[in-house]
């Protein structure tokens, strides 16, 4: 039986994983209470958004061991939607274009699922309308995208707004932020930051995927994660980013290499 | 690409039942004789054997069409039995008297024929196999003067209209299956709406297939005279068996001056198997003339049944200012295969046509768009536009477009669009990740990329279709 530590939402223990027979994670340990927000940097390639998908349990993306628990239950056996539902959200690193499917009967579908799974009565377009008005201003997006088709022909720095939209909308229990500051100017970045900010509560978690320290100056991680080739080498508080920012990754790889491999 | 996607396995097919029926049905085999013993069985005027005996002796010239994007086996045209009625003999005028088992089938089918059960603003033709069994709210229609019935009747009461109007659109020689149907066609529809009326209601017409060995041959005819306008949808099933049936059909519309025709198709005959076992060969002949000035024939088609589809429904627009349009959406699963589209013939001047063709293939099936726009010298400042999209679901099937054009009037101004999407792991999985199902995912891309065409369909059909191709999907992903 599974001892539910009651703060903790994720927790990831020696997780590897492939892709087409390729090990991209080797050995993944990481652990997440409520109320937290985590960050993870790391090089180009290192397997970040990799562990998010793994989490998010795409299916090219084949997991070779280790377990993750998620609110007392077993990540890895629940379909891709069914986590969602129990509220993992995964914000894209490339969010897809979806033509012919209007943002809004998207945003629909998708907040009716979660509330059927909820118990909650499924909401018709006309009251999920006013619930959808109020989360735009979240991240301040004109209501014009809604009756665009999902993505399409939206801008980088829209499509990404478009993600923390649906963050808002679906209050996920743990959100994981692969790469949104990429491509926001720097206006939308506050604006962003700040609708994050709004939906980070002491019940769910956020762990944000970025390369820059920039995002963390408005979203205050509690920790920062460096992953490299396919595992965490090392972990510290919010300065660890800025001292990333400064001196690179280099001296983080030298110093943790060894120790790691000998693990 | 990893198992998401998986190879695509039809929902059952529900309208798949045999009928336990006593019938009236002749040996097998096509001659002179079979076509005398049809004629008479159905009580035809002399022309009508004349129409059929000349096609015959046309067709037994003719070879089979090998140009088509389709593979099948030789058919045997010795082996199909060329008529089959249920043997007691429907009373058209009184549904009282139509056997509780066909009217019991239709109910199963969805199609009520009874007078308390009838859909509300539908005129319904039900044809069983070889014949017509019952036409529904022919005496409403018959005080707008519109005529609606079977074409066998349409033949023994009136015989001139039919005379006047029968080959007319399509000759008996047209091409190969057109001149079959010519020669053997059992039963259809009639369509006839007088000048400057407007039909008071949706015509229909339910093709089912029952028996195993019987080709199905029908033959629709309907005539908008001046100022008049009509919408007629055809909806077909069969039963499954596993070894083919032929459905040669042959419809023509005629429209006059002023005068509109809205033809729509809902078709799901048996496609066969997953392995492409069974199902329907469906080989039709569409067309419709747009003889009058400002006349318009608009065909749309949701194709998603029958192992192989063979179909160009078509517009000659010969009446200046006419409109042809064409809106189809054909689907294709398993190992099914489709090469549909249309020919827009512009001959009068400021004539117009449009082509929406969305193609949704799926598992091993093949589905091609063929086209002709074809512009001829005297048809000044004819515009044609054509979109032709296609999709795909999955790693293993194939869409083609063989769009054709023809100009030869240098002021027309025609211009064709088409793309190609696929529905693939990555879209699905970004909806999974805000907790939509794989098959809520294939079935609201698929609405959305059949918009413009479910549009077209009178109302009543336009939710059925969606829901039909959703159907056709279900259990295809995932
Ligand atoms: N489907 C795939 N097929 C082959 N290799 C893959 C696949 N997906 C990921 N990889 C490889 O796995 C490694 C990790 O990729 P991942 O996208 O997780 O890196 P990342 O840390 O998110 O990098 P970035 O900072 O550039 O976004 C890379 O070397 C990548 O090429
Ligand atoms: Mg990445």
């Amino acid at each position: 039986m599974i001892v539910e530590n009651s703060g903790t939402v994720l927790s990831v223990r020696d997780l590897t994983a492939e892709v087409e027979g390729t090990p991209i994670l080797k050995g993944v340990n990481l652990e997440i209470k409520a109320g937290e927000i985590h960050a993870i940097m790391g090089p180009n390639g290192s397997g970040k958004s990799t562990f998010s998908k793994v989490l998010a349990g795409h299916p090219a993306y084949k997991v070779t061991g280790g377990e993750v628990i998620f609110q007392g239950n077993n990540l890895l056996e629940m379909e891709p939607e069914e986590r969602a539902q129990s509220g993992v959200f995964m914000a894209f690193q490339y969010p897809l274009e979806i033509p012919g499917v209007t943002n809004l009967d998207f945003l629909r579908v998708a907040y009716n699922s979660r509330r059927k799974v909820q118990g909650l009565e499924e909401l018709d377009a006309f009251d999920f309308d006013e619930i959808v008005q109020e989360k735009l201003e979240v991240v301040k997006m004109n209501p014009t995208f809604l009756n665009r088709s999902v993505n399409e022909g939206f801008s980088g720095g829209e499509k990404k707004r478009n993600e923390i939209l649906q963050m808002a909308l679906l209050e996920p229990k743990l959100a994981i932020l692969d790469e949104t500051d990429s491509g926001l100017d720097i206006d939308a970045l506050k604006i962003v930051a700040n609708g994050v900010n709004q939906l980070a509560t002491p019940d769910n978690a956020i762990l944000l995927i970025t390369h820059y320290q920039r995002l963390l100056n408005y979203i205050v991680p509690d920790f920062v994660h460096v992953m490299a080739d396919g595992r965490v080498i090392t972990s510290g508080g919010k300065e660890l980013a800025l001292e990333l920012e400064s001196r690179g990754y280099d001296w983080v790889l030298e110093e943790n290499v060894s120790e790691v491999g000998a693990k | 690409m990893s198992a998401t996607v998986k190879t695509l396995v039809n929902q059952p097919y529900k309208y798949g039942f045999v009928t336990d029926i006593e019938a009236d049905t002749i040996p097998r085999g096509l001659s002179e004789d079979v076509i005398r013993l049809i004629s008479a069985k159905k009580e035809e005027p002399e022309f009508m054997l004349e129409f059929r005996l000349k096609a015959f002796r046309q067709w037994q010239k003719m070879t089979e069409p090998a140009w088509s994007n389709v593979k099948y086996p030789p058919i045997n045209y010795q082996d199909i039995i060329y008529y089959s009625a249920p043997k007691k003999k429907p009373k058209l005028n009184s549904l009282e008297e139509v056997d509780p088992t066909l009217l019991e089938t239709f109910e199963k089918l969805g199609i009520p024929l009874s007078e308390q059960k009838r859909l509300s603003n539908v005129a319904v033709d039900a044809i069983f196999d070889s014949v017509s069994v019952a036409t529904t709210f022919k005496e409403k229609l018959a005080e707008e003067g519109v005529i609606f019935c079977s074409i066998s009747e349409a033949l023994r009461e009136y015989p001139e209209l039919v005379q006047k109007y029968l080959g007319s659109v399509v000759p008996i020689a047209d091409n190969y299956f057109a001149a079959l149907n010519s020669a053997v066609f059992s039963d259809g529809s009639f369509v006839y709406v007088p000048k400057n009326t407007k039909c008071p209601m949706e015509l229909s017409t339910y093709f089912r297939i029952n028996s195993g060995d019987t080709g199905q041959f029908e033959r629709t005819l309907i005539v908008a005279e001046e100022g008049s306008y009509v919408s007629y949808l055809e909806g077909c099933t069969a039963p499954m068996y596993d070894t083919n049936q032929l459905h040669a059909a042959v419809v023509e519309l005629v429209a006059l001056d002023n005068a509109e025709i809205k033809y729509s198709t809902v078709q799901n005959w048996y496609a066969g198997d997953e392995n492409g076992k069974g199902g329907i060969y469906n080989f039709v002949t569409k067309r419709g003339l747009c003889q009058g000035v400002n006349s318009k024939i608009s065909w749309t088609q949701v194709e998603t049944g029958s192992a192989i589809t063979w179909k160009y429904p078509s517009c000659v627009l010969v009446g200046d200012n006419s409109v042809g349009e064409f809106y189809s959406v054909a689907l294709t699963n398993n190992m099914q295969q489709a090469d549909t589209g249309t020919k827009m013939v512009h001959v009068g001047k400021n004539t117009r046509s449009t082509i929406v063709s969305k193609g949704i293939s799926a598992g091993r099936s093949s589905n091609s768009y063929r086209g002709l726009v074809k512009v001829s010298p005297n048809a000044k400042g004819a515009r044609n536009y054509s979109q032709c999209d296609s999709m795909l679901i999955g790693d293993n099937a194939h869409a083609n477009t063989f769009p054709y054009i023809q100009v030869q009037n240098n002021t027309a101004r025609v211009e064709h669009e088409a793309s190609t999407s696929k529905i693939g792991e990555e879209q699905l999985f970004y909806f999974s990740q805000r907790g939509i199902s794989a098959e809520d995912a294939v079935s609201m891309m698929i609405s959305g990329f059949c918009k413009d065409v479910f549009n077209q369909l009178p109302m009543e059909f336009a939710v059925e279709a969606d829901r039909l191709l959703s159907l056709k999907l279900e259990g295809s992903v995932g």
